[in-house]
Parts: C-alpha cells; sequence; structure tokens
C-alpha cells in the first residue's frame, strides 16, 4: 500500500477536480477531513470493501455531516468499494454520487442518508446497540462536524451513550471552528466542548493535529484502546477547513463553493498526483 | 347484515399492539422495542418482562430514538419505535425522512394515542395530520387499524414485511369486532356488499360506519362497509370494485379530511371513476379537551353524521 500521506493527497485532488467538475459541492470540510479518512480507511478500521449492508463482523463507519460527500466518495473509490472512474459523475444525474451521500442507488460503503445535519450519531448508536446484541467485538465509528453539533439531536444521543454504556462507539468531532455564517464562536459558541463530552460521560481524546495523518491514526488507535470500558469515546479533532489548498485553508468561504478552471490549477499545483486520477 | 356483526369484547388497540409485539418477538429474535419514556401507555410491559435485553429506553428523546431505530437495522434488527402518534411523526418527521425512509430501513413507527379519541389531553396530543404526513413518504406503509384483534394482527404482519412501517392505533377501550387471520396487509376487508352507497372508514371510525350502517340498512339502503386499514400502499381494486357499483362514497377517518384517507379515495375516484364523495373527518382544525364521545360528536364524527352523509351523496348521484 501507498505510504498514508500520498494516498490523502490524491484524496485531495480527487476532492477539488470533482468538486470543480460539478461546479458545486463541499471542499472545505472535505479537505480538512481527509486526513482521518485515510487514517480510518487505510489504516485503522476493520471493512470490507466487498460492500455488505449489514456489516457482520466488520466496523462500521456512518457519516453524520454529509457534506462533505466529496472525501467520503474518493475514500471509498480508493479503498476499493467502486471504480475511481465514477467518481467523475459526482452531483450529475443519474449518478450513484449524490450530493449528500444515500443508500437510495446502493453505492457501496453507504449505510445511511446523511445531510440533514445531527442525525448521524443517532444511528451509529443503534449500530453499535446491534454489534453488542449480536455479540460483535466490532466498533462503530462516526465523525461530526463541529457548526452540527447545534443540533439538538447530538445532545440526545450524547446523553443516550453514556447512560447505555455505548462503548464500542468512536465519535470523532471535527473541530474547525467554522460553519456556514463564519465562526462558530461567532455564529454559536461550542465553548468547551472537551469539558462538555466529559461531564455527560464520555471519555475524551483531544487530537490537536487532524491534518497530521500519523497523529490521526495513532488518536484512533489510542480510542480503540478505551473501548469496552464502559464509556462511549470522543475524538475532539482540531483541522484547519481546507487544508492542503493555501488558498481554501482556515476560512469558512470554501465551505461549499466550487474551484474555477484558475483557482482548480492552482489548488492542484499544489497536491501532486500521487495515485493516478480518476 | 350489518347487525349481526357484535362485539366479542372491549379493549383498547394500543393493548392489541402490546400483545402483538410480545408474540412477536417470541417468534422472531431480531425484533427490538424502543420508547420514549412511554412504555407502560404502549402497553410494552410483557415485552420487557420477556426480552428486557431487547428493550431500549431512549428518555424522553423521540428524535434520536428515530435515529437509533435506523441504525440497529444494520446487523438485521428489527426495531419497533414506540411513544404518541404525535411525538412519532410531526416532531420527528425530518428523522423518519431521512434516516428511515429515504435510507430504506425496516423501521416499524409504531404510534399510540392517535387522533380526537385520545380525549382529554387536548389538541398538543391529539394529531390529526400523521396520517397525511406518513403517506407522503415515498417508500411507507401506513397502516390504521381498526380494534384490539386488527391491531395485533397488524403488529405481528409488519415483522414479517419488509420496509418501513408506520401503524397508528389509540387509546380508548373500543369494540372488538374483528378477527386477528382476517388482517392481511394492504387488503381491504369488507363487512358488508351493497349497491346505494360505500363507506370507506379506518380505525376507530370502522365500528363507528358499522354503527351507520345497521342504520341505513335498517331504512331499506344497501350499503357497503370497507375498512380500508391500509393506506399505503392502497387497495385501489377494492375501492373501484366497490364505486363501481355504488357510484357514490363516504369516507370516515379520525384525522383532518385535508390529507388522510378520504384524499386517497378521492384520487382514485378521480383517476378512474369519478363520483360524488362526503367526507367526515375533522375539518382543517385542531381538537380540545374532552371525553371521546363529547369529541367525536362535537367534530362530526360519530354514527348520526355518517348516516347523514350517505343519504346526502346518494342524492349526489
Amino acid at each position: 500500500m501507498p505510504p498514508l500521506k500520498d494516498i490523502a493527497t490524491q484524496i485531495r485532488r480527487d476532492i477539488v477536480r470533482m468538486v470543480h467538475g460539478a461546479a458545486s459541492g463541499h471542499p472545505g470540510g472535505s479537505l480538512g477531513c481527509t486526513d482521518y479518512f485515510t487514517a480510518l480507511y487505510f489504516k485503522v478500521m476493520h471493512h470490507n470493501p466487498q460492500f455488505n449492508m449489514d456489516a457482520t463482523n466488520e466496523d462500521v463507519f456512518v457519516l453524520s455531516n454529509g457534506h462533505i460527500s466529496p472525501v467520503y466518495y474518493s475514500t471509498l473509490a480508493r479503498a476499493g468499494y467502486f471504480d475511481i472512474k465514477e467518481l467523475a459523475t459526482f452531483r450529475k444525474l443519474d449518478s450513484r454520487l449524490q450530493g449528500h451521500p444515500a443508500t437510495h442507488e446502493h453505492l457501496p460503503g453507504i449505510r445511511i442518508a446523511s445531510g440533514s445535519l445531527g442525525q448521524g450519531m443517532s444511528v451509529a448508536i443503534g449500530a453499535a446497540l446491534t454489534k453488542k446484541l449480536n455479540g460483535e467485538k466490532t466498533v462503530v465509528y462516526s465523525l461530526h462536524g463541529d457548526g452540527e453539533l447545534d443540533e439538538g439531536q447530538n445532545w440526545e444521543a450524547i446523553m443516550f451513550a453514556a447512560h447505555h454504556k455505548v462503548d464500542n462507539l468512536i465519535s470523532t468531532v471535527d473541530w474547525n471552528g467554522q460553519q456556514i455564517d463564519g465562526p462558530t464562536n461567532k455564529v454559536m459558541n461550542l465553548l468547551d466542548l472537551g469539558a462538555k463530552f466529559d461531564a455527560f460521560g464520555w471519555e475524551v481524546i483531544r487530537l490537536e493535529k487532524g491534518n497530521d495523518v500519523d497523529a490521526v491514526v495513532a488518536a484512533l488507535e489510542k480510542a480503540k484502546t478505551f473501548v469496552g470500558k464502559g464509556k462511549p469515546i470522543a475524538i475532539l479533532m482540531t483541522t484547519a477547513m481546507g487544508a492542503g489548498v493555501d488558498f481554501m485553508q482556515g476560512s469558512h468561504e470554501w465551505h461549499g463553493i466550487a474551484p474555477n478552471d484558475e483557482q482548480l490549477a492552482k489548488a492542484l499545483a499544489q497536491l501532486p498526483e500521487t495515485l493516478g486520477d480518476y | 347484515m350489518l347487525k349481526e356483526i357484535q362485539p366479542t369484547g372491549q379493549k383498547d388497540t394500543r393493548s392489541g399492539f402490546g400483545d402483538g409485539i410480545a408474540e412477536a418477538a417470541r417468534k422472531n429474535p431480531n425484533i427490538v422495542a424502543l420508547t420514549a419514556d412511554l412504555a407502560g401507555s404502549l402497553k410494552l410491559n410483557q415485552f420487557i418482562k420477556e426480552f428486557p435485553e431487547r428493550f431500549v429506553q431512549c428518555g424522553i428523546a423521540e428524535a434520536n430514538m428515530i435515529g437509533i431505530a435506523a441504525g440497529l437495522t444494520i446487523g438485521g434488527k428489527i426495531p419497533y419505535t414506540t411513544t404518541f402518534a404525535n411525538f412519532s411523526t410531526g416532531r420527528v418527521y425530518d428523522q423518519i425522512r431521512q434516516s428511515v425512509a429515504y435510507s430504506g430501513k425496516n423501521v416499524k413507527i409504531c404510534a399510540s394515542h392517535a387522533g380526537l379519541t385520545l380525549g382529554e389531553d387536548g389538541a398538543t396530543h391529539q394529531i390529526l395530520e400523521d396520517i397525511g404526513m406518513m403517506k407522503m413518504l415515498p417508500g411507507m406503509t401506513v397502516i390504521v387499524p381498526c380494534d384490539y384483534n386488527q391491531t395485533k394482527a397488524a403488529t405481528l404482519a409488519i415483522a414479517d414485511y419488509q420496509g418501513p412501517v408506520y401503524l397508528r392505533f389509540g387509546r380508548p377501550v373500543w369494540p372488538i369486532f374483528t378477527k386477528v387471520e382476517d388482517f392481511v396487509i394492504g387488503k381491504a376487508q369488507v363487512f358488508s356488499e351493497g349497491t346505494d352507497v360505500s363507506i370507506f372508514a379506518c380505525g376507530h371510525m370502522v365500528w363507528k360506519a358499522i354503527e351507520a350502517g345497521v342504520i341505513l340498512q335498517e331504512k331499506g339502503i344497501s350499503v357497503e362497509v370497507i375498512n380500508i386499514h391500509t393506506i399505503k400502499p392502497f387497495d385501489t381494486e377494492a375501492v373501484l370494485k366497490s364505486i363501481t357499483k355504488t357510484r357514490c362514497a363516504v369516507t370516515v377517518e379520525e384525522h383532518n379530511i385535508i390529507g388522510g384517507l378520504g384524499d386517497s379515495v378521492a384520487q382514485v375516484a378521480a383517476r378512474h371513476l369519478p363520483i360524488p364523495i362526503e367526507y367526515i373527518g375533522t375539518n382543517d382544525t385542531f381538537g380540545e379537551s374532552g371525553t371521546p364521545t363529547q369529541l367525536l360528536k362535537k367534530y362530526g364524527l360519530d354514527t348520526p353524521y355518517i348516516v347523514a352523509a350517505a343519504e346526502k351523496v346518494m342524492k349526489r348521484k
């Protein structure tokens, strides 16, 4: 397998090309979470690209912030769930790569629709409960935006997971500090998120370098050591929105817009083709 | 004759659900019951006693409950969510839409205390829009059984039926007049055949339709009383067969006449065989506190209104 950094670079290339090709989509959060997806799918998670909806005896991943579908689709294709050529159909008519992830078109790798925010943690808990009922030792991973935590359903789920000792769940928050209308501390301040998860009864891991793929692997591996210890596990992952493309990095401005031809060229010049373009 | 249909007893439909889910769980180890702090009201006591490990208490957090149910299906569980109809639908519409219906998950949304017959709690809890909301969702099956036996039958049947289901039942003690074995998802139940007027009803109102039918038969009117317990998929064939003979219809439901059973009947008629229809249901209004009997009278859902509607619609032919 190529080095994780090379995989991440190619996924970033795919993201900007897909969003440019569709002339729409969400590059900012996708680029910020690329190292997480790379670490999860190419190192940490036990999963089978011969897709099976029931995920029997394999780990499950649930994406709650569905708008970062470009990074999800590129990761799944690069991991062997479907042909990378299909990435060119992103957001186009009759595609399985819908604007937001869906099971409706039967894209391998997707187990739940997301896009309307705040629902993924509940789904991940349900999948984790099924693992327990079926006597499996497998793990459920979920990813959430930080702005998404404004949605109250998350806090219902966070309360539930601790109360019911859902200790086979590792939920990661992409803490990039940005949401559509601006910085999270202006729109709706999360204050001390770690203290909140802690007060709700979760094991909390802080990951300061969410755009260092080795650091992400280390945090996820550390999280796995807490599985089965009676508490759900949260990773608060600091990332930069738009990481890897200098003019997109660190701003909410690139949450949901596509680069033009000139911007695409500028972005690709920073992201060498490591595994071959789709 | 309709007067030969006599109740074999009286029970609440929610007890039919409670007895049904316990029996279904004995047969199928994948059934899981969830509740949002209403296990007692939904009569889950027996289920919890026999299968404590398959019971999930969510607290007063319905949105989370629906999401957890969707997740439970990954790996083959058959989750039944339980709370009042209002909190089963309007409160969690988007969760049902995205995580259950659009995602094609095998979740059974089981909703008690629907309609006016909830009674004294008043309009905050008397949902009259839920059938409409649920039937609009692509892929959603909507079932409104009429008595204890039929609710039990439906609770058992949906375990073996792949896909999301909305099962609507209620609070009051109500006559039992059907047999468990007579229920088939999607197949209308004919109580009487006739040529003058068709009465299509669902839920508690089926008994009221039978009462009205008795009066109409005594007046010499040839009436068809048909229970449309499955609102979706709709038994178009049964409705067409009936109105082809009678050429007019009354629809009866404990629901807003906008969006409910009446609309489904009217759509079939408009497409295939335009006929006059009279609608019995609430007329674009909220309910209020009162006893079930008082409320059905005040909102025009009681037996005499059905009789009057039948006589009126026959004159419009």
